[in-house]
């Protein structure tokens, strides 16, 4: 059982000192499927990078399993809680080369890549092991993003913090995210849980068990 | 010292100061408008020049360590300087950082010059080597400094989604930041390698050119000429680590975050609040 939980975020704008997030709470334990909702420059974004560690508090802290991260443990603790960007960035080289990089990280040492584990996720995809050879500089927007996904997926992360993981994907691969992401979370409901920002109603509707409303920088649990 | 070069009166240089004429029917037959730029240009070079035989003389006459010291600490920060103001992305502190490389990396190879390489100069701190010594190690590792420099802060904002992902991905700071502080420290020392596989071939350095016109036997000059290419290698790469370093260690911090906010470029409008 894992816990993810936010006690009074606040983070300030370094330019004009405006609040840009203030007084979030929340808590997020293993099994929840937490869809997060708002107008866009509401602060989705920067909250799920708060949570990330990558960038700094003005106020408040976040815990992980009741324990705070600094220094020389933010990378394990970004080992359990891994953040997905909007538009994940791919290195040079195959898709395969992609999903192995994380594993020449000192964090991921312990583990190898998995690539039949792999191959049975790119089927659910409708994508056969042909699409491991294929060179980043010829994927799509969408492929691009399903990558970045796999490649958070495969880390076996505790919480995931997803920021608009479908944005860029025609509507039957967003549905076929959307069902991987449930079976990775059927998989391990006991250890595994999403923050899962969307723009979507009836995405946030399909894929969570729990919505929360951001407005102007404010968390809302419904 | 043998004189067995021939001193230049006034008028011989005067003589040769006159050929500016050529330039200057050149730029009236083309119209190429670069009168008044001549004009400067030749002045500058006149009195520039003058200015640091000026200081040079006084330095030699005086032939004291604080003199000399006080000389090469002038010429480091101002190498320093300079190496920051190349950079076209700059950041809270690289001021610092560019002096400090600077002069870290020029004297530590000049203590190494002067008292063990060069053993048999009257004193450690005799003018005649450390200044013009001095002189080739800034003007090297200056360059060295700035590329890296540049290099390292246009590699961070080309790549910072890719730091960015790996960071997220629980990479610690230096595995996101090695791809950028490598290249930089690469391209740092590129142009001292470059010139180290020519050297002698394509042209002859101007230290060594220098010393065959004032008449020291051609071997000489040449055992003149390597010693100073290995120092200035070695100034330039400790340079170029040491300010990429120092740069990395201000652009992530150690909570393993990257802070491309502090990266500014010299054309942005200054920050508001």
């Amino acid at each position: 059982m894992n816990t993810l939980s936010g006690d009074n975020l606040g983070r300030k704008d370094p330019a004009s000192q405006r609040w840009l997030l203030r007084g979030v709470n929340f808590k997020v334990t293993s099994g929840d499927r937490c869809a997060i909702v708002g107008p866009s420059g509401a602060g989705k974004t920067l909250l799920l990078r708060s949570l990330s560690l990558l960038d700094s508090l003005d106020e408040g802290e976040v815990r992980f399993n009741g324990k705070t991260y600094h220094g020389r443990s933010v990378p394990d603790y970004r080992r359990q809680v891994v953040y997905l960007h909007q538009r994940p960035a791919l290195w040079e080289g195959t898709v395969e080369a992609n999903l192995r990089r994380p594993f020449g990280l000192q964090a991921h040492q312990a583990r190898q890549f998995d690539r039949s584990q792999m191959i049975k996720w790119l089927a659910l995809l409708d994508r056969n092991a042909s699409f491991l050879e294929q060179p980043q500089r010829e994927l799509s927007g969408g492929e691009t993003q399903l990558v970045g996904f796999l490649r958070a997926i495969q880390l076996d992360p505790s919480i995931l913090l997803l920021d608009e993981p479908t944005a860029s994907l025609d509507h039957q691969t967003a549905i076929a995210v959307e069902r991987l992401i449930d079976h990775w979370m059927a998989a391990g409901t006991e250890s595994r849980a999403f923050l899962w920002v969307t723009h979507d109603l009836g995405q946030a509707e399909r894929v969570s068990n729990r919505t929360l409303q951001m407005k102007q920088g404010e968390l809302r649990d419904d | 010292m043998s004189t067995s070069y021939l001193e230049l009166s006034l008028w011989q240089v005067a003589l040769a100061a006159s050929l500016i004429i050529v330039n200057a029917i050149i730029s009236i037959v083309l119209k190429l408008g670069l009168g008044r730029t001549l004009l400067l240009a030749s002045v500058r070079t006149i009195v520039q020049l003058a200015l640091v035989g000026l200081v040079l003389q006084t330095v030699f006459e005086w032939n004291r360590w604080y003199a000399v010291v006080g000389l090469m600490a002038m010429m480091t920060l101002i190498a320093g300087l300079t190496a920051a103001q190349r950079s076209k992305r700059r950041y809270p502190g690289i001021w610092t950082d560019a002096i400090l490389s600077v002069w870290a990396s020029s004297w530590i190879i000049m203590a190494f010059t002067l008292l063990a390489v060069m053993k048999g100069i009257d004193t450690w701190y005799q003018p005649q080597y450390a200044i013009p010594i001095m002189g080739m190690l800034l003007g090297n590792t200056l360059s060295g400094i700035s590329v890296g420099l540049n290099t390292f802060g246009e590699g961070l904002v080309t790549r910072r989604s890719e730091i960015e992902t790996y960071l997220a991905l629980g990479a610690t700071r230096w595995e996101a930041g090695r791809d950028a502080i490598q290249n930089a420290i690469r391209t740092g020392m590129i142009p001292i390698i470059n010139s180290m596989m020519i050297v002698g071939i394509v042209s002859l350095p101007g230290m060594m050119t220098g010393q065959i016109l004032s008449g020291t036997a051609p071997m000489q000059a040449v055992k003149y000429q390597i010693v100073i290419m290995f120092l200035i290698a070695s100034s330039t790469a400790l340079g170029t680590v040491g300010v990429v370093l120092l740069g990395f260690s201000r652009l992530f911090n150690a909570e393993h975050q990257f802070l491309p906010g502090q990266l500014r470029s010299p054309a942005d409008p200054p920050r508001a609040g």
